[in-house]
């Protein structure tokens, strides 16, 4: 009988040939990423449950992201009890104004294929885009994970989503992604795996897939993955395994359903306020008014993201009365957009190019809207109330499609 | 078999974790501090409203979004009894059980409850409703395991010798 590929790295871990679908087991963790926001809860459980060690300081990422830099006096209490609890267990990695979590996690090479990751944050399932299992989850349980390095999990069913051909210009991964969330709802992949295959996903570079795994919890989906090949290892700078080579769905499988879709019918689509699985076509939202565009999160702050937008916006002008505000991914991202002339040409059209980091995505940072105020946003969430008010209308595009509403003053089609 | 009667609330679908504790509020030090903005974006006066006991009947989706903790904690700080709801989402459900939140998913009593109802709920056997009675199914053993330790910590505290 084939496996799913979460199925396979799911049975590798806990050392069997093969493992179903219900079946509860206690994976053995790889790493560990702890985000700011969660430090005081994590470390106050760590201490409450009687632990004294970590597990291994070496499996233990803590990434400050969400609360850099602090926007509010009490943010640098967060600090603080991280960097206390880092010197006390001797933890290495640590980052404190590197970028976001999940981009840093994958990006400075935390994460490979048949890895099995948590992380305080329910994006966390972003690094399937290199062929791990990867979930997000509560303070509690990272608390009981810091001292013991195992964690139950219940091996998912995998809905495969297979899409072949190439996508139209113009058409980005994010388009692809909303697409499919609209089409399964927001629990349509609940405890869920969503394993992406066929040749357009083949095609994609890690980027463009990571956007697509970061937004599978939009569906409710436990876990997402890609087959790991040529491309994943180039990106995490190794050779693969026997092992990782196998990280692919075999043709004879159990998937609980199969998707399939052709990637010429795809076209650039929004989700609209307030669910992310409410989902236009952008020509039918055509000269929506708005008063903000955000390009950046880990949904899609990187280099390519950045370049699409600066591709749209070059030679032209941001609209005047539309705030443009462009936030790198990391600051990795941030050199290279800068090394390619990327930052000069979207600062030249009149962008707010902002520090790497969570930034507006989560509401903390600079650029929080007020009532009836409109925003088009690249991120992956546009939940009440998410970024400012909750009389705000949050739209989620693509970066190509945020630039296009920027210089129009409206929405528009790039 | 452990029963309890509550007063309902009743919320829709896809009710997420932004809307059960936005993330402004999020790093403010306590639970205490932060449950009086629970439910803020979507019923500003409802965290005033609850009162201990209460019980919450909502749609499909419950807890979607964000892997805070804060979320579960904040409603069971308001005092919420439990939360019966057609589904939840997946990281909600593991933070409120090891949270010690009781959690029922019941696909029905959603279509026929209002607000201001009372319930009865019979744990991992039925919920009743003005004479009405919706099943109830039970949790895994392992999960039962942690409700019945008392919650996550309490199991690790066991574990680690300082509690019998």
């Amino acid at each position: 009988m084939g496996q799913t590929v979460i199925e396979k790295i799911i049975a590798h871990n806990v050392g069997r040939t093969s493992v179903k679908p219900g079946e509860i087991v206690t994976a053995k963790v790889d790493r560990v990423m702890l985000d700011d926001i969660m430090m005081p809860f994590i470390v106050g459980k760590f201490q409450e449950m009687g632990f004294d060690k970590v597990w291994d300081p070496d499996k233990v990422v803590m990434i400050y992201d969400h609360l850099v830099p602090a926007s509010q006096q009490d943010d640098v209490r967060h600090y603080k009890v991280g960097d206390a609890f880092a010197k006390e267990q001797g933890l290495k990695h640590v980052h404190r104004s590197d970028g976001i979590c999940h981009q840093l996690m994958t990006e400075a090479g935390y994460v490979k294929p048949g890895d099995v990751v948590f992380g305080t944050d329910s994006h966390t399932t972003t690094y399937g885009c290199v062929g791990a299992f990867s979930t997000g989850i509560g303070y509690t349980e990272m608390a009981a994970i810091l001292g013991t390095g195992e964690l139950w999990v219940k091996v998912p069913e995998t809905i495969r989503v297979e899409i072949e051909g190439e996508l139209p210009a113009g058409v980005m991964s994010k388009d692809v992604i909303l697409r499919l969330i609209g089409d399964l709802g927001a629990d349509g992949a609940t405890y869920r795996a969503l394993e992406f295959a066929g040749s357009t996903v083949e095609h994609m570079t890690v980027a463009s897939r990571m956007t697509m795994t970061n937004m599978a919890i939009e569906a409710g989906a436990k876990c997402a993955v890609f087959a790991t090949d040529e491309k994943t290892a180039e990106y995490c700078g190794i050779r693969l395994s026997d092992f990782q080579k196998s990280l692919g769905g075999d043709a004879d499988a159990v998937y609980e359903k199969v998707l399939r879709y052709r990637a010429e019918d795809f076209v650039p689509v929004m989700a609209c306020p307030s669910q992310v699985d409410r989902i236009r076509n952008v020509s039918e939202l055509e000269g929506t008014p708005i008063d903000q565009v955000f390009i950046g999160s880990c949904t899609n702050g990187r280099l390519e993201d950045l370049a699409a937008a600066a591709e749209v916006l070059k030679g032209k002008k941001v609209s005047p009365f539309i705030r443009l505000i462009v936030t790198p991914a990391s600051r990795l991202v941030y050199e290279q957009a800068d090394r390619q002339g990327i930052l000069r040409t979207l600062v030249e059209a009149g962008a707010i190019v902002t520090h790497p980091g969570c930034g507006l995505c989560c509401g903390r940072a600079g650029g929080i809207l007020s009532d009836y105020e409109r925003v088009v946003a690249t991120n992956n969430r546009n939940f009440l109330g998410r970024m400012g008010t909750s009389k705000v209308e949050i739209y989620l595009a693509s970066p190509r499609t945020a630039a296009a509403c920027a210089v129009a003053g409206k929405i528009t089609m790039a | 078999m452990e029963q309890f009667t509550g007063r309902v609330w009743v919320l829709g679908n896809d009710i997420d974790t932004d809307i059960i504790i936005p993330t402004e509020y999020l790093a403010l030090k306590t639970i205490e501090d932060m449950k009086q903005y629970g439910f803020s974006p979507l019923r500003p006066e409802l965290a005033g409203q609850i009162r201990p006991g209460d019980v919450i009947v909502a749609g499909k989706n419950f807890g979607c979004g964000s892997s805070r903790e804060q979320a579960p904690e904040v409603v069971k700080a308001l005092g919420i009894r439990c939360v019966i709801a057609k589904s939840f989402a997946r990281i909600f459900f593991r933070n409120a059980i090891n949270n010690g939140l009781l959690l029922i998913e019941q696909p029905d009593l959603y279509d026929h409850v209002k607000e201001g109802d009372t319930i009865t709920v019979t744990v991992n056997e039925h919920v009743e409703h003005q004479g009405k009675t919706y099943p109830i199914a039970s949790l895994p053993d392992n999960l039962v395991e942690i409700i019945e330790a008392g919650g996550l910590v309490k199991a690790m505290r066991h574990r680690n010798g300082l509690e019998a």
